[in-house]
């Protein structure tokens, strides 16, 4: 038992180990060449513009639900106006960040992992390596950075269209006017808010993606293994950016205070 | 005008009187044990090795720790000069530029199109696109694929895929090429065209090949047959059999064969054929 346990420990740690060396290898390939922008831009186009319909629907009905559920509490004490300021709030400090963040590693994780997995038990990335090229910077550092790139972009995005739907929601269920609405929203936020918000997606962009390569790269027992890897990197991701999240709030409120 | 041959043979090197490939007393260890227990053995210039063996007896990790793709657990490789078992990943992936690789399966990115999988080393190494589009043709005119130039991986026969294969580590222009049973899962015909191709790559190109299967027949294919540039034809080589090693301007080819992860056998075609041992017939049969 004990043994199995020492066992399941180390192989633990390794992972981590191994993960990490991955991740700090992907951000230390851009020091040198050769680079791959025109990888970085692909990558972009696949994490950023395919992942832009779920997040901009996902934002519309989350901005549009967050009025529903906080304008039915304001009713009781006459202070609807307040929900602008709220779901100002809580879109741009939490909710946009972290559900987009999410939503990207549902989708790019997953696809990362499998892409990669494939590769590795196809031989390709052998064959890359036998060709004189690294994997490390032609397959993980160009996902990374359009990660990194792509996901304050994509999260602008969900703020705004969140707000849309808060908006359309308050004007139709609370009878607010959107004038007032938007008016509120803006004036609630602070820079500080502004900073919080725009701080998490790189951190997320960087783990969803670090997560799907390493997954994908260390994938073991051919098909059935890239489908295991593909529903681990899911899953590690998102309680990775979660568990994050704690952290990196706790920060943003600590510098905020100090700094804004 | 003038025009170049299609691919120039390999250029004299200072290795030419040396081993191209040294493997000294190379152990492989992994979790489940030893796959190899002490190999040793050494590839002159324009040999081609054939390494015979059941599956799972290290004939692949042999040319994956001759590419550098994995470091032995003990002992040493080396290869046109360089201690690939001693060197680092960046240093490694130089090297590799030299040498050629054809997977069991082809290996072929399935994203890219054939034209690009071939011309993918050239791009990394920044050559003309004019030259890359020249040097592309080329070599799939070589393996006789020109017109799939736009296809996808997918869409070719598994003996098309291997072919690109060749082609891809070709067009490079390696020193050495390291076949992983190319023949491995193909018909009787496809097969013979692949080895058709080898040949010629060796003939016509005097390329160094370690080639890994488990069909004897790849083996004496290429002991017993040469092709001739003239009449671009494969034909029975008389010398096959009389040939020596000293005389490098022939190819030779030699088999080594494995046994639990060390050397049963290494010798000439000719011993091979003629042998008596019991583990030796298996295969000739």
């Amino acid at each position: 038992m004990v043994e199995v346990l020492t066992d399941a420990t180390k192989r633990f740690v390794l992972n981590v180990q191994d993960y990490f060396q991955l991740a700090g290898q992907s951000l230390a390939n851009l020091a040198t060449s050769p680079r791959y922008f025109q990888d970085v831009l692909d990558q972009m186009d696949d994490i950023g513009v395919g992942s832009l319909a779920i997040v901009l629907m996902s934002g519309f009905f989350i901005g549009a639900v967050m009025v529903l559920q906080t304008g039915s509490q304001f009713v009781r004490f006459g202070q609807t106006g307040l929900t602008g300021d709220i779901v100002s709030l809580a879109l741009v400090r939490e909710l946009g960040p972290t559900i987009t963040g999410i939503l990207v590693a549902g989708r790019n994780a997953s696809g990362i992992a499998s892409e990669l997995g494939s590769m590795l038990v196809t031989e390709q990335v052998d064959a890359m390596r036998a060709m004189g090229t690294d994997p490390s910077r032609k397959l993980v550092t160009p996902r990374v950075v359009a990660g990194i790139l792509v996901l304050p972009l994509l999260t602008v995005l969900s703020d705004f269209v969140g707000l849309l739907g808060g908006c359309v929601a308050s004007v139709f269920s609370l009878r607010l006017g959107a004038i007032e609405f938007w008016t509120r929203a803006i004036n609630a936020l602070d820079f500080a808010d502004v900073m919080q918000g725009m701080m998490k997606p790189l951190v997320y962009g960087f783990i969803l993606t670090t997560v799907g390569c390493y997954k994908g790269l260390t994938v073991r027992g051919g098909t059935q293994g890239v489908g295991r890897a593909t529903t681990q990197a899911v899953v590690v991701s998102n309680v990775m950016i979660i568990a994050c999240d704690v952290f990196l709030t706790k920060i943003a409120l600590f510098l905020g205070d100090k700094l804004f | 005008m003038t025009t170049r041959p299609p691919i120039a043979p390999p250029r004299r090197t200072p290795y030419d009187t040396d081993p191209v490939v040294t493997f000294d007393n190379v152990r492989m260890t992994f979790d489940e044990g030893d796959i190899l227990r002490g190999l040793s053995f050494k590839v002159l210039p324009r040999e081609t090795l054939i390494l015979l063996g059941e599956t799972g007896t290290g004939k692949t990790l042999t040319l994956k720790l001759a590419a550098g793709l994995l470091h032995p657990s003990q002992g040493r490789v080396s290869v046109l000069g360089h201690e690939v078992s001693s060197m680092s990943e960046v240093d490694l992936l130089n090297f590799r530029r030299q040498i050629g690789f054809v997977f069991q399966e082809g290996a072929l990115f399935d994203s890219m199109t054939v034209a690009d999988n071939v011309a993918y080393r050239l791009r990394e190494d920044r050559v003309d696109e004019a030259e890359i589009d020249q040097r592309v043709r080329e070599v799939l005119k070589f393996v006789e694929l020109e017109h799939t130039l736009d296809q996808l991986p997918s869409e070719l026969s598994g003996g098309m895929r291997r072919r690109v294969s060749i082609a891809r580590a070709l067009v490079s222009r390696p020193q050495i090429v390291l076949y992983d049973s190319p023949t491995a899962g193909l018909d009787p015909v496809t097969s013979q065209t692949i080895i058709t191709l080898i040949l010629r790559l060796r003939d016509v190109y005097g390329v160094t090949a370690l080639l890994a299967t488990h069909r004897v027949q790849d083996g004496f294919a290429l002991a017993n047959f040469k092709f001739d540039p003239q009449t671009r034809r494969v034909v029975r080589d008389p010398a096959s059999s009389s040939r020596v090693q000293a005389n490098l301007d022939e190819p030779v080819t030699r088999f080594v064969v494995y046994n639990e992860g060390r050397i049963y056998f290494d010798g000439t075609p000719e011993e091979i054929a003629s042998t008596k041992d019991p583990y030796l017939r298996r295969y000739l049969v």
